[in-house]
């Protein structure tokens, strides 16, 4: 029991910043432990939020969606507008990076326009010196007015003094008067008017110099809410206006790098023109068209051997602790239990959970690797070199990205398709994830090459992943000839500079993928694995008279079209539709073997009988080939 | 008038009109592509994508979207 918890905050804060400014790093290193992970109403965008104290005070983080600007293109952009206006907090920490400044601001500059104190949070300067560019905080906070406090938060280097100004703000807020951007000079005029049209009469809680900007940047959530708030012959009136001056949005927004050009002037000193920096050094070789792809493939390679052979006999320990030592152990303690419950718990629940268990070493190694791609920027580099192959299947490089995390587990590589901004291209990435062979996946076919292919094993194993991968390719290809029509999405997207890993937000990352996994596939496979238990065990004495057992020998014709004669490969095959990583856990449990056995290296037994099962029952193909 | 996409590596220019299709044009303002900016192009191998640098941040452009950005290209000792 945390008690501190308990206690509600005193003090909103919220977190703003684009991507690759390090706000994750900033989050966990605000809140530790202390986090929540859930949902924005209604949205299926994650929302974190955390908590901590700070000179006697409790805060409240909520950690915004990561977005370039909010302008309501994404979901994402208009979650985080939407919460500022209708539930302000009360003060936003605007993050940027140091080595991006002028690009960074741009947020900021829309963050101004919202009825919020604001600090900076000025990041990552370590990452731009290292990079030649220094930018001087005390400049730039009085050119823009508001307080700006340089932060390492790689090394938790500036924080306290960020929560202090963040608290200054708050409790002075006069002090806040802030410079903000305004619109090239030609369409002021219409800016005014659009004001005027408006005034008096804009809804709760949306300041009208905000709303009028926004319609002029042909914002169409924006121009919803204004429709319906404004009598008819206004809003015509408004709407003529709009029509006539379409480009308006070029100068809101030239608007805001002038804005931009003047706060940055005196504060930044960049290296020469042609000064070669790291990230030019290591980009030479890894965005090569050929050597990035060859570095690409022994990152991947490499990815692959540390996964496998560090995980690998941690998982076969495990399964044997948990359905050897452990189930035994459980066996005893259970001995004077009714059947049926020790049945349950020990062959049913406990067999599933090992499954489920021993698949975490795998992950945890699998994450880890992948996290520490990603922190160190290097993932982006990987959308980068595989763009032009992306595009054989209508898909940019940052459909990469997710298939990539499907290697581990189907699951977050699923949510990880968020990223990627166009609806089409998005559903096309989230239908071919599936495809992606991921560990569980690769443990079912690791159990299966062994039974039935013995020592090319590897060789099967091989071909079925590539065949795997082949697959992907043709059903991409096919579905964008066929459904999309070949239609083309844009590849747009930052390439961060490359910097030294924090293991912190490496942490995170894995613990929240794991966690993902647990919560998502974890407990839908215990309840499988129960169920099957239960399945077949009743009401007979044994599998061939239970209710599986029956009704998988009705559909025993329909499998023996497969070569899957038996009906025992049938119900696990279809147990797999669920998870993966089930068909061998129901394997166990049909053959009479513990399920947590045949994951791991002690699988031989089931292996063989399985192996067994199968040859006799090729009938289709033995009459063929005589 | 050039456009970006057939610029060589290491050029200069500056922007002068992005792609007509809105939506596009204010994923490339946001990420910092606007009339006027000045560009270096870090990477164009004359296929697959390009990197440019622009606005302090570096960014990967599909070609496709590359060659409806309209820029001016800047002679060598940047005159204005």
């Amino acid at each position: 029991m945390e008690l501190s918890g308990e206690r509600p905050p005193e003090v909103i804060l919220a977190l703003a910043g684009q991507p690759n400014v390090g706000k994750s790093t900033v989050f966990n290193a605000l809140t530790g432990q202390d986090q929540h992970v859930g949902n924005w109403a209604g949205k299926t965008v994650e929302k974190m939020t955390g908590h901590f104290d700070h000179s006697g005070r409790r805060f409240e983080i909520v950690d915004l969606p990561g977005t370039y600007s909010l302008t309501s293109g994404s979901e994402e952009e208009r979650i985080a507008r939407d919460y500022l206006i209708q539930d302000p907090p009360d003060a936003v920490i605007a993050l940027v990076n140091a080595a991006s400044l002028e690009r960074n601001l741009y947020l900021l500059a829309e963050l101004l326009l919202l009825p919020v104190p604001i600090v900076v949070g000025l990041n990552m300067v370590d990452v731009a010196a290292s990079h030649g560019t220094h930018v001087e905080a005390h400049v730039l906070q009085a050119a823009l007015g508001l307080p700006v406090v340089e932060l390492v938060a790689s090394k938790g280097k500036g924080l306290r003094e960020l929560i202090d100004a963040a608290q200054t703000v708050i409790d002075h807020p006069d002090s806040f008067q802030p410079s903000r951007p305004e619109i090239r000079p030609n369409h002021q005029p219409v800016l005014t008017e659009i004001e005027e049209l408006l005034a008096g009469r804009s809804p709760a809680g949306y300041p009208p110099q905000w709303l009028a900007l926004k319609l002029l940047e042909g914002d169409t959530d924006v121009a919803e809410v204004v429709r319906e708030a404004v009598p008819g012959d206004v809003w015509e009136r408004v709407y003529s206006i709009l029509v006539e001056h379409d480009d308006a949005y070029l100068d809101i927004a030239g608007g805001r790098y002038d804005w931009i050009a003047r706060m940055v002037r005196a504060a930044v000193v960049r290296p020469r023109r042609g000064v070669t920096v790291i990230t030019d050094r290591i980009d030479r070789v890894a965005t090569h068209p050929f050597w990035g792809l060859v570095v690409l493939l022994a990152a991947l390679a490499a990815l692959f051997a540390v996964t496998y052979s560090v995980a690998g006999p941690a998982t076969s320990a495990l399964s044997e602790l948990i359905s050897g030592t452990f189930s035994d152990w459980l066996r005893g303690v259970m001995d004077g239990a009714p059947e049926w419950l020790s049945g349950l718990i020990i062959d049913g629940i406990v067999a599933g959970a090992g499954t489920v268990l021993s698949f975490i070493p795998i992950l945890i190694v699998f994450f880890a690797a992948l996290g520490l791609l990603e922190d160190v920027g290097y993932m982006a580099r990987t959308a980068y070199v595989m763009d032009r192959y992306m595009h054989w299947m209508g898909l940019h490089g940052k459909s990469c990205m997710p298939l990539l995390l499907g290697f581990g587990c189907n699951v977050p590589a699923v949510l990880g398709t968020r990223i990627i901004e166009e609806r089409r291209a998005r559903l096309l990435t989230m239908i071919l994830t599936p495809f992606v062979p991921c560990a569980g996946r690769l443990a079912v076919l690791t159990f299966l090459g062994a039974a039935f292919f013995g020592r090319s094993a590897s060789w099967a194993l091989a071909a079925l992943v590539g065949g795997n991968l082949v697959l992907l390719g043709l059903i991409g290809l096919a579905v964008n000839k066929l459904v999309f029509k070949g239609e083309r999405s844009a590849f747009i997207m930052e390439m961060p500079l490359y910097h030294s890993p924090n293991l912190r937000t490496i942490g995170m990352y894995v613990w929240r993928n794991i966690w993902a996994f647990v919560r998502k596939a974890g407990t839908l496979i215990v309840i499988i694995s129960a169920l099957v238990w239960a399945l077949s065990t009743y009401p007979g004495s044994d599998p061939e008279s239970s209710v599986l057992g029956i009704v998988g020998r009705f559909v025993e014709p329909v499998g023996a079209v497969m070569g899957l004669g038996d009906w025992r490969l049938i119900v696990a095959l279809v147990s797999g539709f669920v998870a993966k990583e089930n068909s061998v856990a129901t394997l166990g449990v049909l053959f009479g073997s513990g399920a947590g056995e045949a994951v791991g290296a002690a699988g031989a037994g089931l292996a063989a009988k399985v192996a067994a099962a199968m040859t006799p029952a090729g009938g289709p193909r033995s009459s063929s080939s005589r | 008038m050039t456009s970006l996409a057939q610029l060589p590596p290491h050029s200069h220019c500056v922007v002068a009109s992005l792609p007509r299709s809105r939506g596009l044009a204010k994923r490339l303002i946001a990420l910092g592509l606007t009339p006027g900016a000045d560009v270096c192009v870090l990477q164009n191998w004359g296929r697959g994508p390009l990197i440019v640098e622009v606005h302090g941040a570096r960014l990967a452009l599909g070609r496709g979207q590359a060659a409806r950005v309209e820029v001016e290209p800047e002679s060598q000792p940047a005159g204005d």
